[in-house]
């Protein structure tokens, strides 16, 4: 590799503009070799964008972007032949069987699949009992693991996933990322983007992106630490007429559900714990429970939404 | 509060096959009026199967299955009637403008004119889209795509609303505030029947019912259903069911 | 070379494991042409027709052995009364009843007139009026040719569709319209239709990202339908040649060469197509309506270009499908070279190059 700097990666003020709206307005970011780095955002954010430019799929509006060293408009080429792609809502060709799509892929990009089979074999193993099978009749754990083979087959420096994880259930997400943490192992880079919050913390490092804007990028635990506020877990039988009654009072600043609990920040330093008890207990809550917790990627991904806007 | 006594959900003994493949392994279960009732599974569990049936949209091969007090075998026009249904894709047209949907969802349940146009009006007042009521649905960003789409789908006060995925990749924000609605939905009688991938999502629900390969394999409220699994968080139960 | 041919087995996969598509691509040429050749062909070979001749002289004779001898009909009776009419009609074996007017000899040198009527069975309305038509066409070929030869000097005007039978024998007409409809087909939308469903899929994404270059990319969606519009074209032509016997009086290699052409210029056209939309839809409608629509009206398939207002012949005059019937028709029926058809042949070649030139300038190696 003639590849000199450290970074694989490298985005320095990337925009990208439709007719209309403005998807990226000025991002960058490098990604290490070997580093596995999270785009995390909703739908809109402009994470494909940013990928489609990555895989040349695209022009940048403005701003330079390189990867592995090559230009992405120069040498486009280069660029192509070693990276390994994964689109949004990638679906293979579903009237080919496992092995063929497999084939097919390995074909185009000029190698087989014995030769790079050290790379996928933990993952094919899993669909191998199925290689005969329609690719349009796997399940969606399945598909998506083949479709992690196809963009591995040619043993890329950089894997781009664009939200593979999207409408997938729990478990074949957890599956999925066991399986991105042992490519990580062994050494290759892994750019990934997804809507799920949760996701960010198996990252080495994050980008938080909302409205075409990195609002944060870091390790996930320095993103958590600058949190900077305190948080607390509220808990009563009647969750939704906690909500009302919580947004209500003055000194509460911000309410998110979480799960079974509600996650507040004050106006004030600190909280009293009794005197919160005792204006819920008014309002007929039973089994209140107070605690304060430790903030998440995703409240610190609201956070940074609200104070940005 | 009343809410929680009577069924409006019920189904016994649901089965139903694609030829040899059993997609519903004989689901028995009830939903209650007003209740948030999750309903989670992996891809490929069964639980599309599941909402077609409820919905009218597809007969059970067998087993008996009442939707608002109505048999979805012989009366499936009043089930129909009867329910919403949102899911992520394809709920509102795109090219239409955020009024245009609104009147189009009234104007097909059979609304009297009058009625959609003060209701259009309350509504677009409620959801805080008076700036953007004329703009085309195609230009706004996803979350407020899917509070309009939930606010028609419950349009024509439906007794049950079907809410399939309805949060998927929508900002954490807007994920809320849409949570919200549907508690204000629950609130006011409207039985919310949601499918979703965000396990804490499952959290928010009065009871969860999780399958696995067509069957229900786990049904309770979140609590009860950490507390049999002997699991942190919904995660864990859900991992502990499918894997 | 090996990354080419992994890309052309995978269409053939994609074309053999669709039975929809293998339907449109064998089942549709094979039913078009005999659908074509049978509603034609059938009713003029052989119609039996009965003859009642109320005034037996020489000139009702003549045009009874001219009808009789035109090869499409078969007298089967001569009838004797009104009456025998109706019965010949009901037993359901002849489908025509010429009737001569008494004294038809007679009358017509005193007064230039003579009555004949044609009475056809119109329980089949298709078929009577073809059968009627061409009865009309033989007796005023013969009162040009033979009666007004006698003495008036008469403007004779050589018809050339007569002389080739072309009105007559219409399945001569349909085989090259159809043979020009169903490579156009398969060639332009099957191959613009399968480049847009891999940009539906997204995996037009990944072979975009592959080191495949765009041209193999082209070529290897071009080759199979190549291969199968060939298929196509010589079923066609057996059909035609086998079961409609309509002779191929020119070179066949000539013919299969020309044919090649043509095919090469409908899948250039499909990329061209295919690289201006996005969706399988898109590609669909503009088949249909840019390309099989005037392919059927105004190539000269159906309606003759001839009567054609004069701005739709100059739109005809676009149309590749114009110029493959004319050499088609030249090359089977009249039996003609590259002499007399080389300003078709280089009209397509033109055309051919064009529409690979702009669909190279157009194809996109990135998304937009």
């Amino acid at each position: 590799m003639q590849n000199q700097s450290n970074y694989i990666v490298e985005v320095t003020d990337l925009k990208k503009s439709y007719e209309k709206v403005d998807a990226v307005k000025g991002v960058s970011f490098s990604v290490s070799k070997g580093e596995l780095f999270g785009l995390i955002g909703p739908d809109g954010a402009g994470k494909t964008s940013i990928f489609r430019i990555l895989t040349t799929l695209m022009f940048p509006t403005d701003g330079q972007v390189s990867v592995l060293d090559f230009d992405v408009i120069k040498d486009y080429k280069k660029i192509r032949s070693n990276i390994g792609y994964m689109p949004q809502r990638f679906s293979l060709y579903q009237d080919l069987s496992v092995e063929e799509n497999l084939a097919f892929f390995a074909r185009i990009f000029g190698t087989t699949i014995e030769e790079n089979y050290d790379l996928i074999k933990d993952i094919y193993v899993q669909i191998e009992p199925f290689k005969d099978r329609l690719a349009g009749k796997l399940s969606g754990g399945m598909k998506q693991k083949l479709a992690l083979c196809c963009a591995l087959i040619h043993s890329p420096d950089v894997l781009i996933l664009d939200e593979p994880t999207t409408g997938v259930d729990a478990v074949s997400r957890k599956e999925f990322w066991e399986m991105l943490i042992r490519l990580k192992d062994k050494g290759i880079t892994i750019l990934v983007s997804t809507p799920y919050m949760d996701e960010a913390n198996l990252c080495d490092r994050v980008a938080l992106i909302q409205n075409g804007e990195i609002m944060s990028i870091d390790t996930p635990e320095k993103v958590i630490e600058n949190f900077g506020r305190k948080l607390w877990a509220v808990k009563s039988d009647k969750i939704y007429q906690l909500i009302k009654d919580l947004k209500s009072l003055e000194f509460v600043d911000t309410v998110f559900p979480f799960g079974e609990f509600l996650h507040i920040t004050l106006k004030t330093e600190d909280l009293n714990q009794d005197e919160l008890i005792s204006i819920l207990t008014e309002n007929n809550h039973k089994g209140i429970q107070i605690q304060v917790i430790e903030a998440n990627i995703e409240d610190c991904f609201m956070q940074l939404m609200s104070t940005s806007e | 509060m009343l809410k929680h006594t009577e069924n409006i959900i019920e189904v016994k003994n649901l089965v139903k096959k694609f030829g040899n493949f059993v997609a519903n392994d004989n689901l028995s279960f009830e939903v209650k009026k007003g209740e948030i009732f999750g309903f989670l599974g992996a891809n490929g569990a069964g639980k599309t199967t599941s909402i077609k049936i409820l919905s009218g949209l597809s007969f059970p091969t067998s087993g008996d299955v009442m939707v608002a007090g109505f048999d979805v075998y012989k009366e499936r026009e009043k089930v129909k009637k009867n329910i919403g249904y949102m899911s992520q894709k394809f709920s509102l047209y795109e090219d239409l403008t955020v009024r245009e949907n609104i009147r189009f969802y009234g104007g097909i349940y059979g609304l009297s004119g009058k009625y959609i146009k003060e209701k259009t009006e309350s509504l677009i007042e409620r959801l805080k889209m008076k700036d953007i009521q004329d703009s085309l649905i195609k230009s706004l960003p996803l979350g407020w795509k899917q509070k309009i789409a939930f606010s028609v789908a419950i349009f024509h006060n439906p007794k049950i609303v079907f809410l399939d995925e309805p949060t998927g990749g929508v900002d954490p924000i807007t994920r809320r505030d849409f949570w919200e609605m549907i508690y204000e939905a629950s609130d006011s009688g409207i039985t919310v029947f949601v499918t979703t991938h965000y396990m804490d999502e499952a959290e928010y629900c009065d009871r969860v019912s999780i399958m696995d390969q067509g069957r229900i394999e786990g049904l309770d409220t979140p609590a009860e259903l950490k507390k049999q699994f002997h699991a942190k968080n919904m995660d864990e139960v859900f991992l502990k069911i499918a894997r | 070379m090996n990354r080419f041919i992994g890309f052309v087995k995978k269409e053939f996969h994609h074309i053999f494991r669709d039975s929809q598509t293998m339907l449109i691509l064998f089942g549709m040429p094979i039913a078009q042409i005999l659908i074509f050749g049978y509603i034609v062909s059938n009713e003029i070979n052989d119609v039996k027709i009965g003859i009642y001749d109320k005034s037996q002289d020489h000139i009702t004779h003549e045009i009874t052995n001219k009808i009789t001898a035109s090869g499409f009909f078969i007298l089967h009776e001569n009838l004797n009364s009104e009456k025998e009419i109706e019965k010949a009609f009901k037993r359901g074996i002849i489908r025509e009843v010429i009737v001569f007017e008494p004294n038809f000899a007679e009358k017509l040198e005193r007064d230039g007139t003579a009555g004949i009527q044609i009475i056809a069975d119109a329980s089949d309305v298709n078929t009577a009026n073809i059968v009627s038509n061409y009865t009309k066409a033989i007796i005023n070929s013969y009162v040009k040719n033979e009666l007004f030869t006698q003495g008036l000097p008469f403007e004779i005007i050589p018809e050339v569709r007569m002389l080739y039978n072309d009105e007559l024998k219409g399945v001569y007409m349909f085989v090259p319209g159809t043979m020009a409809l169903i490579l156009m087909l398969v060639s332009a939308m099957m191959t613009s239709i399968s480049i847009a469903r891999e940009k539906e899929l997204g995996t037009m994404e990944i072979l975009l990202v592959s080191p495949l270059k765009p041209l193999p990319i082209v070529i290897g969606k071009v080759i199979p339908y190549m291969a199968l519009s060939f298929v196509n074209a010589i079923v066609i032509i057996a059909l035609s040649y086998f079961v409609f016997e309509m002779p191929i009086q020119g070179s066949l290699i000539f013919l299969l060469a020309e044919t090649l052409l043509f095919i090469f210029m409908a899948l250039s056209l499909g990329i061209l197509i295919s690289t201006v939309s996005n969706n399988q839809m898109v590609a669909m409608f503009i088949s249909m309506f840019a390309l099989l629509l005037p392919t059927i009206l105004l190539s000269g398939f159906i309606f003759p270009i001839e009567n054609m207002p004069k701005i739709l012949q100059w739109i005809s005059s676009i149309m590749p499908a114009r110029y493959f019937i004319v050499i088609v028709k030249n090359i089977m029926i009249k039996g003609s070279g590259i002499g007399v058809i080389w300003k078709e042949t280089l009209i397509l070649v033109g055309m051919t190059i064009f529409f690979l030139g702009m669909s190279i300038k157009k194809f996109k190696v990135r998304l937009e």
